[in-house]
């Protein structure tokens, strides 16, 4: 009989096709991009956190690293292979505090804990929905959209989470406004910009005040709609910004002081620049601001310095107005603390690489180089 | 259109005259067999079945590149889904989600789901909403036939709208089998992995002489649970991580009911009713990505429809009227405490009319005209929104000329769309024209080979998520083009009673243009994104297929066919983006798919192959996008038989044979090797 050849044959045809190839961890991968630093350069390290558009689980981490001048891509998953779908889903803060480096991965609801020297990965503490980082005292604060406090179910207030680093272990929790953002911390309190963006129209407007001793929610300081940055500089002032509603109004910086030691944070100047990341060198606040145009269906951006001791606007550039010109979608901006270099990214479609731009501090290009996607947060690492 | 022959028909008509078979045909079986498996390419079946009609009809000539699965050949497939069948026709793509509720779209040579229409029963399904038909919404228990015509469908006499897409599915549902009999009931069950029980029920029955009625109704409930595997290495070959996880949040609970009348009126006209109803609740597993392994996604269909078509024919004029309104309405929730809530309902109607006529000037040259009118709404109780309707309006006229092997074929199409947006009191209307041409010759002395070619324009509309999605919509978006030129050759032969007793093969080489093409970008913070005709793509492909019949005995048939695709489809929208060139995402260079189908008296083993190549799943062409080729080997094995004046089939599905992990989504793992059985009977 034919059909036992048949099925013979057939069988051939399935093994054939029984050989599929291994997937391999994807190795990071390198490029020379500066020479290496001085020797008295305290800075060894610069991390950059990217994003990765959301549901791509494409949260990755790049470093330079000074000592040689080489910029590492999608360093994570080979210092720690071994983690199961690597990183996470969308990355969204990054800071270095003693010598571990946080980061929050908003959509896989954790702050993964890593050595900064080594990027090997130390822990987890799993918090829903996390989106940044504060340091003070031994402990981490982090912004979290959803509450597991009180609870309107089809409403979540927002809270701020302290965690113990040593053990890495919630301790306390406090409920703050709708969708908190960025958070700085002054003289014992922690303020929390609170932006109810996914609330539109019901926007949040306020700043909330915690005080950190009793982990209480002492005050919520009225500022503008839509609340994202908030940052405190070198005198104690607090610099935040508002998004806006993307229509009728626009988004805005506001400028937030104590006007006597004891006197309450209230704002004392609004700027109408809509800002959307910010650095500080010595006395000035550098900052990007892009702004969406429905009508000509195209975002603008611009960039410029504000004093940080007399409020005024310093420069509508950054120095050299040519090399920002080649950027799509400015995203995030630092200063490297000792040269002053700034680095800027741009975020491109979102769906693509990144770019980092290395600008000295006159605004002249240095170097750029790829980058993950969507590049959204840089910290340094000291000797 | 590629004819080829089904395996089936063939069967019905070769049982009277087989001869015996000896030892040589044996060799002769095998050796065929194997330079056909090393042969760079096999094909697709096809058969003669018209979209409309079935049997007696004049032979159409090939003039556009098409493949169709049908009757027994369907039934014996190893597909639950109309989307599980797509998977082996060339040139087709499928974005599927995983899972027995997973979504499941169509892409026809990398235009687009958006370009490619969804035919059922005579008349285009429509999504308004976003375009997209979930083609894994549709089961093949109740379909008789399944097509991909690439281009047109070569009937003149059809709703203007149909000359509109890149590409068209269509999809036949069961005509009513009644011959000299009053009724018919045909019932299943079947069940396997994923927790799945899937009864189905269906009967036609003679109302009168004129008038006959099929009813079906099936109900599919799974858990949707499955394990999945991710495995990792390091570059030493030492395994970096290797987990095994269970798939939660894609259970389905679905229901789908039909009734079809059919019926004419004097001698020649005809007329068909449908009311189809689609209702389901699922859960959405979502993406699998670190930290993550459950989700709280959970959406509810509502699908209605109802629609009437009338034909008449009277010597040398055709005409045909169609009509159709649906309700199409989706809740979608999301209760993971870790996120923030979501809790939206969208409504969507539809109104649509068509009128069509065609007239033959001569015995070889007619001409046709058609017009539909299209009324859309929705709403939606988003933020926002803005509740828009839009009424569409088609013209279309066409022609054909058939002479001396040369067949020839022009056909234009005018929309013009209105949108208001009823929030807003504003308007916006656009308009499309879009011709195409299609040539073909057959040589008088090769009568089985077709030589053919074609240039068509194309178009998709922007869907109302386009323009008016809050935030994200642009009320001002085109049109988004396409320019597909195909050249291609056909060859099919029928041999009764030989040994080799059927053979097909096609080729076809194409190049596609899509510019406009409509793109999220984003608007800077915030996650804030809008729709721009931002794109350009440019596709260069090769969809090769070939089936071949062969009844080495008189019991026994074997049909092979075989499918392969080759595409080059690449992003050419600007030189300064990194991926420039690069190829779009989701598409593979090198895709293919086989079958092999034995019938030997009441038994039929079905084998089935798919091979997807390397693809990535985003622009750039990098490491970190990159998604290895998979392949799956399914196969089902059944067994007909008789038992108290009943016809019986039991069946049995092993798919994924393999057990290979794959993901056809990044993010979206596949089930593994799974079962299925089941028993239809039939009396």
């Amino acid at each position: 009989m034919k059909t036992p050849y048949i099925i013979l044959l057939l069988l051939t045809t399935l093994l054939l096709g029984a050989c599929r190839e291994d997937v391999y961890v994807v190795p990071a991968d390198f490029t020379q991009v500066c020479p290496p630093s001085s020797a008295d350069d305290p800075v060894t390290t610069m991390y950059l956190i990217n994003e990765g558009n959301m549901g791509s689980n494409k949260a990755s981490i790049d470093m330079l690293d000074y000592h040689t001048g080489v910029y590492w891509r999608n360093l994570y998953a080979t210092r720690n292979p071994s983690v199961v779908k690597e990183l996470g889903d969308v990355a969204n803060d990054a800071k270095i505090y003693g010598s571990r480096l946080y980061v929050t991965i908003n959509c896989s609801h954790k702050v993964e804990v890593m050595d900064a020297h080594t990027l090997r990965r130390i822990g987890q503490i799993d918090i829903p929905n996390c989106r940044y980082l504060a340091f003070h005292d031994g402990h981490a604060y982090v912004s979290s959209y959803v509450s597991t406090i009180i609870g309107d179910a089809d409403a979540p207030l927002g809270e701020v989470c302290e965690v113990d680093t040593a053990t890495l272990t919630i301790t306390r929790r406090v409920s703050v406004g709708y969708q908190p953002e960025e958070m700085a911390i002054l003289d014992g309190r922690l303020y929390v910009a609170n932006s109810g963006g996914y609330r539109p129209p019901k926007y949040d407007n306020t700043v909330s005040v915690i005080d950190l001793e009793t982990m209480t929610r002492e005050r919520d300081i009225e500022v503008d709609i839509n609340l994202f940055r908030l940052r405190a500089d070198s005198h104690g002032t607090l610099w935040v910004t508002s998004r806006g509603d993307h229509k009728s109004r626009p988004g805005s910086l506001y400028r937030l002081e104590q006007l006597s030691p004891q006197a309450p944070m209230q704002v004392t100047d609004r700027y109408d620049i809509p800002v959307s990341d910010m650095a500080f060198r010595g006395d000035s606040l550098i900052y990007i601001a892009s702004q969406w145009n429905d009508i000509s269906a195209t975002s603008s951006a611009a960039y410029g310095i504000i004093s940080t001791s007399t409020g005024r606007i310093i420069a509508n550039d950054l120095g050299n107005p040519a090399v920002t010109a080649a950027i799509v979608h400015p995203y995030c901006i630092a200063v490297h603390p000792y040269t002053g270099d700034i680095y800027l990214t741009d975020a491109r479609n979102y769906v693509s690489s990144g770019t980092l731009y290395c600008l000295d501090p006159y605004g002249n290009l240095r170097w750029r180089t790829l980058t993950g996607d969507i590049p959204a947060a840089i910290a340094f690492l000291y000797h | 259109m590629l004819r080829c022959f089904d395996a089936s028909m063939f069967r019905d008509v070769e049982m009277s005259g087989r001869r015996g078979f000896g030892v040589s045909r044996v060799i002769f079986t095998l050796v065929f067999l194997m330079t056909f498996f090393t042969g760079p390419a096999m094909g697709p079946e096809v058969d003669t079945l018209d979209e409309v009609v079935v049997q007696g009809r004049r032979r159409v000539p090939p003039l556009t590149p098409s493949m169709t699965l049908s009757g027994e050949a369907l039934k014996r497939f190893n597909s639950n889904t109309v989307a599980d069948a797509l998977r082996y026709f060339s040139g087709v793509q499928i974005k599927d989600y995983g899972g027995v509720g997973g979504v499941k779209t169509v892409n026809v040579r990398s235009m687009g789901t958006n370009h490619t229409g969804v035919v059922y029963d005579g008349i285009e399904l429509s999504n308004a909403q976003n375009g997209q038909i979930d083609l894994g919404q549709y089961s093949l228990d109740n379909i008789e036939a399944l097509s991909v015509y690439n281009g047109d469908r070569s009937d003149l006499l059809m709703p203007a709208r149909q000359f509109g897409s890149a590409a068209t599915v269509y999809m036949t549902s069961r005509r009513p089998d009644l011959d000299d009999r009053n009724y018919r009931v045909r019932a299943s069950v079947k069940g396997g992995s994923f927790g799945t029980f899937n009864p189905a029920i269906s009967a036609d029955i003679r109302l009168s002489q004129r008038f006959t009625l099929s009813a079906s109704a099936e109900w599919l409930y799974a858990t949707g649970k499955y394990k999945f595997r991710y495995r990792r290495l390091n570059q030493d070959n030492t395994v970096a991580y290797d987990t095994t996880a269970t798939r939660h949040n894609g259970d389905i609970n679905a229901l789908r009911a039909e009734v079809d009348l059919n019926g004419s009126i004097g001698k020649n006209a005809s007329w068909h009713t449908k009311v189809y109803h689609y209702n389901s609740e699922r859960g959405i597993p979502g993406a699998v990505v670190n930290n993550v392994w459950f989700r709280g996604e959970r959406l509810w269909d509502n699908n209605t429809f109802a629609q009437s078509n009338v034909k008449w024919q009277q010597g040398r004029y055709s005409a045909m009227v169609n009509a159709k309104y649906a309700f199409y309405q989706t809740h979608y929730i999301n209760k993971d405490e870790r996120v923030l809530p979501v809790d939206n309902l969208y409504r969507q109607q539809e109104v649509y009319v068509s009128a069509s006529g065609q007239m033959y000037l001569t015995s070889w040259w007619k001409v046709a005209a058609a017009y539909d009118f299209q009324w859309n709404s929705m709403t939606a109780d988003l933020y926002d929104f803005c509740n828009p309707w839009r009424a569409s309006n088609y013209g279309a006229v066409s022609t054909a000329v058939n002479a001396a092997g040369f067949s020839a074929r022009a056909s234009a199409l005018i929309n013009y769309v209105y949108d208001r947006q009823r929030a807003r009191d504003l308007a916006t209307d656009r308009w499309a024209f879009t011709p195409a041409i299609y040539l073909s010759y057959t040589p008088q002395r090769f009568k089985n080979l077709t030589a053919r070619a074609f240039f068509k324009q194309s178009y998709r509309m922007p869907t109302f998520n386009d323009l008016f999605y809050t935030d994200i919509g642009n009320a001002s978006l085109s049109p988004e083009r396409v320019s597909q030129y195909n050249i291609g050759l056909n060859y099919e032969s029928r041999r009764h009673g030989h040994l080799l007793s059927g053979l097909a093969f096609s080729a076809d080489a194409y190049y596609n243009y899509v510019k406009d093409k409509i793109v999220a970008y984003p608007k800077g913070q915030q996650f804030r994104w809008t729709m721009l005709n931002l794109g350009k793509v440019d596709i260069r492909g090769l969809d090769v297929s070939a089936s071949a019949t062969l009844s080495p005995t008189r019991d026994m048939d074997l049909t092979l066919r075989a499918t392969y695709t080759y595409q080059r489809a690449i992003d050419i929208t600007n030189q300064s983006d990194p991926y420039y060139r690069d190829m779009i995402p989701y598409i593979p260079r090198h895709s293919g798919s086989a079958i092999a189908n034995i019938s030997w008296r009441d038994w039929g083993l079905n084998y089935s192959f798919i091979y997807v190549g390397e693809r990535y799943s985003q622009q750039e062409n990098i490491p970190v996008n990159y998604i290895g080729p998979w392949y799956t080997s399914d196969l089902s094995l059944s067994y007909d038989f008789s038992l108290w004046r009943i016809k019986w089939r039991a069946m049995l599905q092993v798919n994924n044979i393999l057990d290979q992990a794959y993901d056809v989504i990044a993010g979206y793992p596949m089930p593994g090797i799974n079962f299925k059985g089941g028993l239809t009977l039939e009396f």
